[in-house]
């Protein structure tokens, strides 16, 4: 094999197949990178055994040809390299060795037999349907923050994936808790996503795919299985297996009887909460919302720092109501709110609080108080 | 130079054998005796001390206490049984190999708690700022701020020594120096029944040609380490400037700098809460069995469960701990989403660490338990599931 890139070109991809490869590896070959060249393009491939990545980049190849290489190594040189430089790597006979010239610099790296780089058996896929990158990142952003990172509650470390009627309409609706808090988010099914099983897609799995979202195109091709999930990109392939496990029912967990409606302006409520949190202990980081007809009140105390209180406006018309939350979780849900007001529906301070965008309901959230 | 009768407590700068004031020859001489506050009280022998007092007729026989029987350890050794070699936490069937003639004597931890209340109870007498690491050692902050009669350091605890004598019937060795670290070292410079003190001009020469392990902090890992790159003394840690430290050992390079020329910032903390809950068993035949090991975890969760439960407390990590049938010791740990109390998900997290241990090689003690501690009210936040 032997090929010439541009180091931008090489680097974007090599970014991409790098941080699928798991930093401590008991098997060498997942530490590589598989790179294959044929007519005009180089092929790079990386695995974790359960997510697999390929990405395609152009590239002037003189001779085709395959061979694996660290992965970390290649792309901390590539990464080390001058910007605007060329890039020739070259891989000859049977030495197991891949020589990487640029400008001044080479690099010989030792490689490890194509032959012995695994490959995902793909097996069938047969729910084919495509999102949009927009609405796909906004399945992953509004939901991710809520994955578990128990790991004994493997069947909560993912996005729940899933199909679902609300009100009449067919969605395609994402998922996640950690039994704290939990985000549920949907978008008009898309054609052909009709009878896929609900799968749970892995968190890391979420982590490398929204990663591949910012940089591309327009639409990615979704297909699946009831055991593994694709994800087409113009230049990249993204396939990952799937959590084998039953996702809870969620909706039982929505409750639908609360009554009591708080509505606040999101930017101002989110800056309330990040100032008062600053004196919550780093361990509970609860804050205490005391809520009264038209006025909203956020206090926390420590007994190492002191206490806090901020008053901002409100609508609000039930019976007083004190509750507590942990003030992350409620930042993590504000920054998801794309309008301004957002709402609160609540029953008391012990039971589980919805939190809506009002101008939008694709997005729901659930929330457990904390005892304040 | 400044002498202390360790019978009477008399501080005075005569350079006399006796005592002026009680005829005693038991004088202490330190140059820096009067500008020393920080105590570190040690019993000697303390569960056998116990023993023996409740026993006269074991005075002068090699007692051992700890659990008989092939599997036990030795928790303490007498002197007396010391001099054949057995040391606390020595396997019992090798210390009785030593020291066949040996009475041994099963722990009995009740009357060593209370007997460690009773002198906690005289050492109060003379500060509050008390630290009990254990139920035999304590550190004492004696300094004029702190203490509550209004007599030297050194009189006050020539006092205690003598008192705990008198009144509990055990022996103490004491160690005096100006922080918690020298303070240690002292004590065990004189042992049994010892006085000893290291000032401030000494203390970089008395750690000088210690072994690194002396220096609190260095355990046998850091020590490996430092003879690999050749330091195997204090002396040649304190040669290297603290960027040097810092560089080689990181943050810990910092501390290692102030530790080794004798500086000591930790102050004397009463009742420092507990940093973890754990309890552990050790079988009476190893155990290979996977399945068995599981079963022998389930109670101890709900022991250390209870425990958390007195204590008002729940942790954030669980902790599983094993030891090989070669005394190699194994931790395993799993930083848990929120923090618990609760029993069952202890067994469920440390299953987890467990099983992947569990692989058919001999144990021969299962532990678990919980660190990072928060008050109860912050473990197991409500669940949408639960």
């Amino acid at each position: 094999m032997k090929l010439t890139i541009e180091r931008a070109a090489l680097l974007k991809s090599l970014a991409h197949v790098q941080s699928v490869v798991e930093r401590r590896n008991t098997i060498p070959i997942l530490s590589n990178v598989k790179l294959e060249g044929r007519s005009g393009a180089l092929s790079l491939n990386a695995t974790d055994m359960d997510l697999d990545i390929i990405e395609t980049v152009s590239a002037e190849v003189s001779q085709p040809g395959a061979t694996t290489a660290p992965a970390h190594t290649l792309y901390d040189i590539v990464r080390k390299l001058p910007d605007g430089s060329q890039i020739e790597l070259e891989q000859t006979g049977d030495d197991g060795q891949l020589t990487l010239r640029s400008g001044r610099s080479k690099f010989t790296l030792a490689c490890l037999p194509v032959e012995d780089f695994p490959v995902m058996s793909g097996g069938e896929l047969p729910n084919v349907f495509t999102l949009s990158a927009a609405e796909l990142r906004a399945l992953i952003d509004r939901t991710r923050f809520a994955i578990s990172t128990e790991e004994t509650r493997y069947y909560l470390n993912g996005i729940y994936v899933h199909t679902a009627r609300n009100m009449g309409v067919d969605v395609l609706r994402a998922v996640a808790t950690d039994g704290h808090r939990l985000a549920r988010f949907e978008v008009p099914l898309p054609e052909g996503a009709e009878g896929m099983p609900g799968v749970i897609v892995p968190r890391k799995t979420v982590g490398e795919l929204r990663k591949l979202i910012d940089e591309t195109a327009v639409e990615v091709t979704v297909s699946l299985s009831e055991s593994k999930i694709r994800f087409a990109f113009d230049e990249a392939v993204l396939t990952s297996k799937l959590i084998d496990g039953t996702f809870p029912d969620y909706e039982r967990v929505i409750p639908a009887d609360n009554d009591k409606n708080l509505e606040v302006d999101c930017r101002t409520f989110a800056q309330a909460v990040d100032r008062v949190s600053a004196i919550s202990t780093e361990k509970s980081r609860a804050i205490k919302l005391s809520i009264e007809k038209g006025a909203l009140v956020l206090s926390a105390s420590s007994p190492e720092n002191g206490s806090a209180v901020e008053e901002i406006e409100a609508v609000y018309s039930s019976t007083p109501l004190e509750i507590g939350f942990n003030s992350r979780y409620l930042l993590d849900i504000l920054a998801q709110v794309e309008g301004d007001a957002v709402r609160f529906t609540m029953s008391d301070a012990a039971s589980p609080t919805v939190v809506r965008e009002v101008a939008d309901g694709s997005a729901v959230y659930v929330l457990m108080p904390m005892r304040v | 130079m400044a002498a202390l009768c360790r019978d009477c407590g008399a501080l005075g700068d005569g350079d006399g054998r006796w005592c002026g004031r009680c005829g005693s020859d038991r004088q202490f001489r330190h140059a820096e005796l009067a500008d020393l506050h920080i105590a570190h009280i040690d019993c000697d022998a303390f569960y056998a001390s116990v023993e023996k007092r409740d026993d006269p007729s074991l005075a002068d026989k090699p007692v051992i206490v700890g659990h008989p029987g092939g599997r036990g350890v030795v928790t303490t050794a007498c002197y007396v049984a010391r001099r054949y070699g057995p040391r606390s936490a020595m396997p019992m069937f090798k210390a009785l190999e030593l020291c066949p003639h040996a009475v041994v004597i099963p722990p009995n931890m009740a009357k060593y708690k209370r007997v460690s209340e009773q002198i906690h109870a005289l050492l109060l007498k003379a500060t509050p700022l008390i630290e009990p690491v254990s139920l035999d050692e304590a550190y004492l902050d004696l300094s004029p701020g702190a203490r509550l009669v209004d007599r030297p350091a050194a009189t006050l605890l020539a006092r205690l020594a003598r008192a705990i004598e008198e009144r509990v019937g055990i022996t103490v060795s004491v160690g005096l120096s100006y922080n918690k670290f020298l303070a240690k070292m002292a004590s065990d410079r004189d042992k049994p029944r010892g006085f000893a003190a290291i000032g401030r001009t000494e203390a970089r020469a008395l750690l000088a040609p210690l072994p690194v392990r002396a220096i609190h902090g260095i355990g046998a890992a850091t020590a490996r380490r430092m003879a690999e790159e050749g330091i195997e003394t204090v002396a040649q840690l304190q040669e290297l400037p603290e960027a040097a430290l810092v560089a080689r050992y990181g943050k810990f390079g910092r501390a290692l700098a102030r530790l080794v020329r004798g500086d000591d910032p930790r102050k004397v903390t009463p009742d420092r809460p507990a940093k973890s809950v754990s309890v552990e068993t050790t079988f009476a035949r190893d155990v290979r069995s996977p399945e068995a090991l599981c079963e022998a975890l389930r109670p101890l969760c709900e022991r250390v469960a209870t425990r958390l439960e007195r204590g008002d407390l729940g942790g954030g990590t669980v902790v599983l701990k094993l030891k090989t049938a070669d005394f190699r010791t194994l931790t395993r740990s799993h930083r848990l989403a929120a923090p618990t109390a609760r029993a069952d998900i202890l067994y469920r997290v440390g299953l987890a660490l467990l099983r992947t241990e569990a692989d058919g090689r001999a144990f021969r003690l299962l532990g678990i338990g919980v660190a990072d501690l928060v008050p109860a009210a912050l473990a197991d936040p409500p669940d949408l599931f639960a």
